[in-house]
């Protein structure tokens, strides 16, 4: 491909389509324009090219450049005409739906598990030989779901067969049907045992669209998941975009493959990883979902929590979370009939936005449960693998992961960012702060951001055709740098000291005692840096090890540095009088609510 | 964006109403092209696949997978009976013999040389879809169902549970702000959708469940109250097939609010009439509400299909707000300014001033607000 120099992306979401400019400028690739509108993947269009060419448009009337000719995408780009490549994601229609199976659930169905939510799909149940349902409840389970395609694994290469064909035998007696277009096959993926594959075909192959590929998990010990989530992408662009409306064409318009919208934040995520030799999660809540990413020594994993969301999910966090969970984080007394009818209210009228307070404050509080329920999630899928044969010490007997050794480590973790609604358009970016430290109890030394207009889809189907520019705008445009949270991780009681710090900033060098329960911020601008130097007493880590003293620069951000002393996890105070006055001490440490 | 409000429901006294009734799986078409049908003749049929057991007939037999074939009875494709035997084996000594009869009538799906697994499947299970409203047949989609037309009033709301019925309309109250309490649902209602004006309360719902009657329809209910009735907790808003004795639908939210006049005027109009009520609900891209539907035998056509409010905000038109602090107030757009204002939350939004029935003014979020078809 010659060079790139101008790009349009667009990401058709559910109930918009987000277009931005790209362009080259000097040696770098800066985000220059932006426009939106409105989805058209159902009734009365059903066309999903009209809502692209209307967010285009508006990125032509931004920007001066004259982008569409008619209903075609300019390429190449010429002087102010036209770009160089248009590329797309999408997750209109309800994104891809899967069903996997495997042959144990803690090994090979959780293996394909990932392999699935890691190509951006929504995994709808995993199915497995052990998985305790009889053999007609398995049967019925994937008649009643009508997944967009199945990904069957199990099986070592040269392990069992027998185990594997049963499952394509419970898939082929329930032939279950496709959610879009009744006269397709329904494409399944086999990527099992090798030594299974005939049998499979026998059984499958004739009913269905049956792709074989590499195991997933030819060894115990080692997952292989890139060819078969490659299958995966194919089938999503072939069977499932092919059927939804208007996507032939926008398949033709584009220059690289459209990806699934979560399934491209993946890429985007493993590749900032990569090159910056960071470990970094990342959050997106949604009104109906919140996805979680994390890559952890270049190991990525990304976890959908279907039914957690801001709008149509809402309800569904105060049923998972309890109430109890929801109302701790309210600084002030609400009646709890009074709060399930407004969250009812704003599930069924999913569009409206907090006008009072109040009103913001309660749907901060469930944003933090579901949030945290999001991460809860993705920290039993984020596991090293399970039936390899490891020593183990007496101290790994007391952790909590009994098998599979968790990827999770909050103290080793650069980048927490977050993006969504609430997050991205909280009145003050010390409320996005707020949450996502609440939620996510980083450890140590730990760098916030918000990715304001969720740039990162586009920019993950970018990197797949020129990783400089994905990066270059990942730096510059796409992340707002909230700061730094720093949290001494320690279980002190209230009041006491629990460690000393200094810090150099540009106005002058503060020093103090952090007494556990504290909550400070202090200024600390974006692009600035400061010499941060914290001494715990013993048996109270800050990141170099329980009573060491840890010296390290910290970036600032619209919300400065924030020094979390509350200890972790956080404790909350047991009587309700004094929790709401706790809650309300940290909201004004933060400001988060002005006066 | 094109919608910074939210677009009203369609709440209409005479509309053409076009419900599409289709299959799950493909089938055959009862009715034709222009025929008149009645709400509970069945429009469009199938047969759902039958229920599948499997039998690891090697477990039971004591052989291999491979072996499997030689002390099968029965034939893949062939019928099956409850009982009967369906695979034996055949050692020297008869007293030896292990007989597996089969546990299902149906037919023999397939025998495993692999697994050594059996699949029986039963019958097919036949599926109808009724016409569900009283009107014409005007389009026939072969194989996969019909679209029937009726001209009558409709009112969508906004929330509900239970599926599709039918029975005549009944009002419980006067005023569209009476709640609907227990001592107000007659013994006499068996077979009839009742209609009260706001809170329908627990005790209403679970005397008119006792009483028979087929559905409910209010202007809110307590979240506490719904929780009780099904059993659970809604996480989200996808129903339309609890099995709750009846269907219930609250035309404004959660809480007690009074049902818009509007609404109430219309339902008031239709009592005595015939309705067809479903609560089939599904908030999300492809937005389905609840519906009531009330086919006249004459009448005119105000709005197609699909004729939501889709004019867009302007000065004078009747709208209602959907969010605290106005919750459930009616009102006309009064100033539509074009800048960004902030709101108490400190949020920076798209407002309109509004004027309220009893004349306060107040700044709204658009998107906190309701448009009502005049």
């Amino acid at each position: 491909m010659s060079e790139i120099n101008v790009v349009v992306a667009t990401d058709c979401g559910s109930t918009t389509t987000k277009a931005i400019l790209i362009e080259k400028q000097g040696d770098l690739y800066r985000q220059t324009y932006r426009g939106e509108a409105p989805t058209t993947v159902e009734a009365p269009f059903e066309d999903v090219t009209r809502g692209v060419l209307n967010s285009i448009q508006e990125v032509e009337e931004l920007s001066g450049r004259r982008i569409l000719d008619g209903e075609r995408v300019i390429t190449p780009a010429s002087g102010d005409e036209g770009v160089d490549i248009y590329i797309s994601t999408s997750s209109a229609g309800g994104g891809l739906q899967m069903m996997v199976a495997g042959v144990v659930q803690s090994m090979t169905g959780e293996s394909a598990q990932r392999c699935a939510l890691g190509a951006g799909a929504i995994v709808m149940d995993v199915l497995a030989a052990n998985d305790k349902r009889l053999p007609h409840e398995k049967i019925e389970r994937i008649r009643q779901l009508r997944p967009d395609m199945v990904l069957v694994s199990g099986g070592t290469d040269g392990g069992t067969v027998s185990h594997v064909v049963e499952l394509a035998e419970f898939i082929a007696a329930a032939d279950p049907k496709p959610r879009f277009g009744s006269t397709f096959e329904l494409p399944v993926i086999f990527a099992g045992n090798a030594d299974a594959a005939p049998e499979i075909e026998k059984t499958l192959g004739a009913t269905t669209a049956l792709t074989v590929t590499e195991n997933i998990r030819p060894v115990l010990e080692r997952e292989n998941l890139g060819p078969a989530r490659q299958v995966i992408h194919d089938l999503f662009l072939e069977h499932v975009m092919a059927q939804a409306p208007g996507y032939q064409k926008l398949i033709e318009w584009t220059g690289a493959p459209i990806m699934p919208t979560p399934g491209a934040v993946g890429e985007i995520m493993q590749t900032i990883a990569r090159r910056q030799g960071i470990n970094v999660i990342g959050v997106d809540i949604g009104g109906a979902t919140t996805d979680v990413f994390s890559v952890f020594d270049q190991l990525f994993n990304r976890t959908v929590s279907a039914n957690l969301g801001m709008s149509y999910s809402i309800s569904n966090v105060l049923a998972a979370a309890g109430i109890e969970n929801v109302t701790r984080w309210v600084p002030f007394a609400i009646d709890e009939a009074d709060l399930r009818d407004r969250i009812k209210n704003k599930m069924i009228r999913p569009t409206t936005i907090p006008q009072l307070l109040e009103e913001l404050q309660i749907e901060h509080a469930i944003a933090r449960e579901a949030l945290r329920l999001a991460f809860v999630q993705h920290r039993e899928l984020a596991v090293g693998l399970k039936g390899v044969q490891s020593e183990r010490t007496l101290s790994d007997a007391f952790d909590q992961t009994a098998t599979g050794e968790s990827l999770i480590q909050m103290m080793q973790l650069d980048l927490l960012v977050g993006s969504g609604g609430v997050l991205s358009h909280a009145p003050s970016r010390n409320q996005a702060a707020a949450l996502l430290i609440d939620a996510f109890q980083p450890e140590g030394v730990t760098r916030l951001a918000v990715d304001s207009i969720f740039m990162m889809p586009h920019l993950g189907v970018l990197s797949t055709v020129s990783e400089q520019a994905a990066t270059d705008v990942f730096a510059r445009d796409c992340l707002i740098y909230l700061g730094t949270c720093v949290a001494p991780v320690h279980a002190e009681k209230a009041g006491s000291a629990c460690a000393t710090y200094e810090v150099a900033l540009p106005d002058g060098t503060h020093q103090g005692e952090l007494k556990a329960g504290g909550l400070h911020q202090l200024p600390l601008a974006t692009g600035e840096t400061a010499g941060l130097t914290i001494r715990p007493v013993r048996g109270v880590d800050a990141g170099a090890g329980p009573g060491q003293e840890l010296k390290i620069p910290v970036h600032g951000g619209v919300a400065g540095l924030i020094i979390d002393a509350r200890g972790r996890p956080l404790q909350f105070a047991a009587d309700a009088g004094a929790r709401t006055d706790q809650i309300a001490a940290w909201t004004r440490a933060l400001n988060l609510y002005g006066d | 964006m094109a919608h910074a409000y939210t677009p009203g429901l369609r709440v209409s006294s005479h509309a053409t109403v076009r419900k599409l009734r289709r299959l799950p799986l493909k089938g055959e078409v009862a009715v034709s092209l222009g025929d008149a049908v009645t709400r509970d003749q069945v429009a469009a049929r199938t047969e759902l696949p039958g229920n599948v057991t499997s039998v690891n007939l090697v477990n039971k037999l004591g052989c291999t997978p491979a072996e499997l074939a030689n002390y099968m009875l029965v034939k893949e494709g062939e019928p099956v009976t409850a009982g009967a035997p369906i695979a034996e084996t055949r050692p020297l000594i008869k007293w030896f013999k292990t007989v597996v009869d089969a546990p299902v009538t149906g037919t023999l799906e397939s025998v495993s040389s692999v697994t050594g697994q059996v699949i029986l499947r039963e019958p097919p299970n036949p599926v109808e879809v009724l016409a569900f409203v009283d009107g014409q047949v005007v389009e026939v989609m072969e194989e996969e169902g019909v679209t029937i037309e009726t001209e009558g009033a409709y009112i969508q709301g906004i929330f509900g549970v239970g599926g599709e019925t039918w029975g005549k309309l009944r009002l419980l109250v006067d005023r569209p702000s009476d709640a609907v309490t227990a001592d107000r649902i007659p013994g006499d209602c068996a077979g009839e959708i009742l209609a009260g004006g706001s809170l329908i309360e627990h005790a209403a719902i679970e005397k008119a469940r006792q009483a028979g009657a087929k559905g409910i329809i209010g202007g809110g209910i307590r979240d506490q109250d719904l929780r009780d009735l099904l059993g659970y907790d809604l996480g989200v808003a996808i129903t339309g097939t609890e099995k709750i004795g009846l269907t219930l639908i609250v035309t404004e939210g959660f809480g007690s609010i009074a049902m818009a006049h509007k609404t109430f005027e219309i339902l008031e109009g239709c009592a005595g009439s015939e309705a067809s009520i479903s609560g089939a609900t599904q908030i999300r891209a492809g937005v389905m509400r609840p519906e009531i539907i009330v086919p006249a035998a004459t009448g005119g056509s105000e709005h197609g299909e699909g004729g939501g409010a889709d004019a867009g905000l302007s000065l004078g038109r009747q709208l209602r707000a959907i969010r605290a602090p106005y919750f459930g107030r009616i009102g006309r757009v009064s100033d539509l300014p074009a800048e960004l204002r902030q709101v108490e939350s400190g949020a920076q939004v798209r407002v309109l001033e509004v004027e309220f029935e009893d004349g306060e003014q107040a700044v709204v979020p658009r998107a906190n607000v309701e448009l009502i078809e005049e």
